[in-house]
């Protein structure tokens, strides 16, 4: 299962961001085969349409799980219907996410936040 | 002729200078501040037609998606999206360039019409009236002003502009065969009337700058002017009957006094901008 976090950062010690479309980096955990890779957003600098993008992106990256802090309306779309569980977490390191995750402590998204949050951060 | 009005700052007196303008030439009022048109509280038309206005968007036909995502990577403005087993549409986000429609092999995009704003067309006082209205919730406004610019009759038109220096405005600028500055005497109005006329410059049209609320002294205005050879097409003195009238919805043009200032106006124009 693959699980990809919002993140400020390449190390595993790095913030999570909760921001979705505008964060810096996607890491990524298998929990198979405790693979871990680092990709950068693609979306971060994007004129507009910056969740669509990071959220084609995840989806490509092939997750099962998302962890991040909000989803604007037009990323939660996508995101639930790639069939990707989604989970609202605080602004901790990125092991500690996955460790929260793992232990049933995070919340899922079940709504779409506002639109553009994280734009003006 | 169309005659674009535009200021840089908004706020300035653009939709003032533009009615009354209108008004006393004789000549169409067109609004292109689609985002939010305020020229008819003044003029106040009795509206005759109405168009709507549409932009294109892709539709996907599901039976013949492969789902192979080329139209996804292909859109510039993250418009298309796959997820699941669906290509998904963000119709706002659209410019409608065509490109998906383009790269797809499997013939599964079509283009349907979604309407963003309209235009109103009417008279008033004897002058013919026109604007374009963005729908709420609509980002695109260029569109709409497009199809509005594009659709006048060949005449003399005063166009009022939005503000600032945006797509909008260089969107109405290239309709324009000359151009009035609106501004006044405060520095951040020189800041953005600096930035207009460095857009206008672009077009090579004869423009001049109008000074609202005017100190009647050497200000900042008058001496960048000078100092940049700008003809100054007049001006509005800063006054508070001129503010009451605004505020009731009044045009100036119906206060003997203030209407002396927008005849001056518009004898300036007609020889600035060679008017024949």
């Amino acid at each position: 299962m693959k699980i990809v976090i919002s993140a400020m950062g390449k190390e595993k010690e790095s913030i999570l961001d909760r921001r979705f479309g505008r964060c810096e980096y996607f890491q990524i955990f298998d929990t198979e085969t405790s693979e871990f890779k680092v990709v950068t957003n693609k979306a971060v600098n994007a004129n507009g349409g910056a969740g669509i993008a990071a959220a084609n992106q995840v989806i490509d990256e092939g997750a099962n799980v998302l962890i991040t802090g909000n989803l604007g309306p037009n990323a939660y779309e996508l995101i639930e219907k790639a069939g990707i569980d989604a989970y609202s977490c605080a602004s901790v390191p990125v092991h500690q996410a996955i460790e929260m995750y793992q232990n049933n402590q995070l919340e899922n998204i079940k709504a779409a936040g506002r639109a553009h949050h994280g734009m003006h951060h | 002729m169309n005659i674009a009005v535009l200021s840089g700052k908004g706020g300035t007196g653009k939709t003032t200078v533009s009615t009354n303008l209108a008004f006393i030439l004789g000549i169409s009022y067109v609004d292109c501040d689609v985002e939010e048109p305020n020229g008819f509280i003044f003029l106040n038309p009795a509206i005759d037609k109405r168009e709507e206005v549409y932009v294109e968007v892709p539709e996907i036909d599901q039976q013949k998606c492969s789902l192979c995502g080329a139209c996804t990577k292909i859109c510039q403005f993250n418009a298309l999206a796959k997820a699941g087993q669906e290509i998904v549409v963000f119709e706002k986000l659209c410019h409608g360039c065509g490109a998906c429609k383009l790269v797809c092999k499997y013939d599964a995009i079509t283009y349907g019409k979604r309407v963003i704003g309209k235009i109103e067309k009417g008279y008033s006082k004897g002058i013919r009236c026109e604007r374009g209205i963005l729908d709420v919730g609509e980002p695109m406004a260029v569109p709409v002003i497009k199809s509005l610019l594009g659709g006048l009759p060949p005449e003399r038109h005063i166009i009022d502009c939005p503000p600032g220096t945006s797509c909008n405005v260089v969107t109405a600028l290239r309709y324009a065969d000359a151009a009035i500055l609106v501004t006044e005497p405060s520095e951040f109005s020189l800041h953005d009337l600096k930035l207009a006329i460095e857009l206008v410059k672009q077009y090579e049209i004869p423009y001049g700058v109008v000074i609202n609320k005017d100190d009647g002294m050497e200000n900042r205005i008058t001496s960048f002017c000078k100092q940049d050879n700008i003809p100054l097409l007049g001006v509005i003195p800063y006054s508070k009957d001129a503010a009451i009238l605004y505020s009731n919805g009044i045009m100036l043009c119906g206060d003997k006094q203030q209407s002396k200032y927008i005849s001056e106006i518009g004898k300036n124009i007609k020889e600035v901008f060679g008017w024949t």
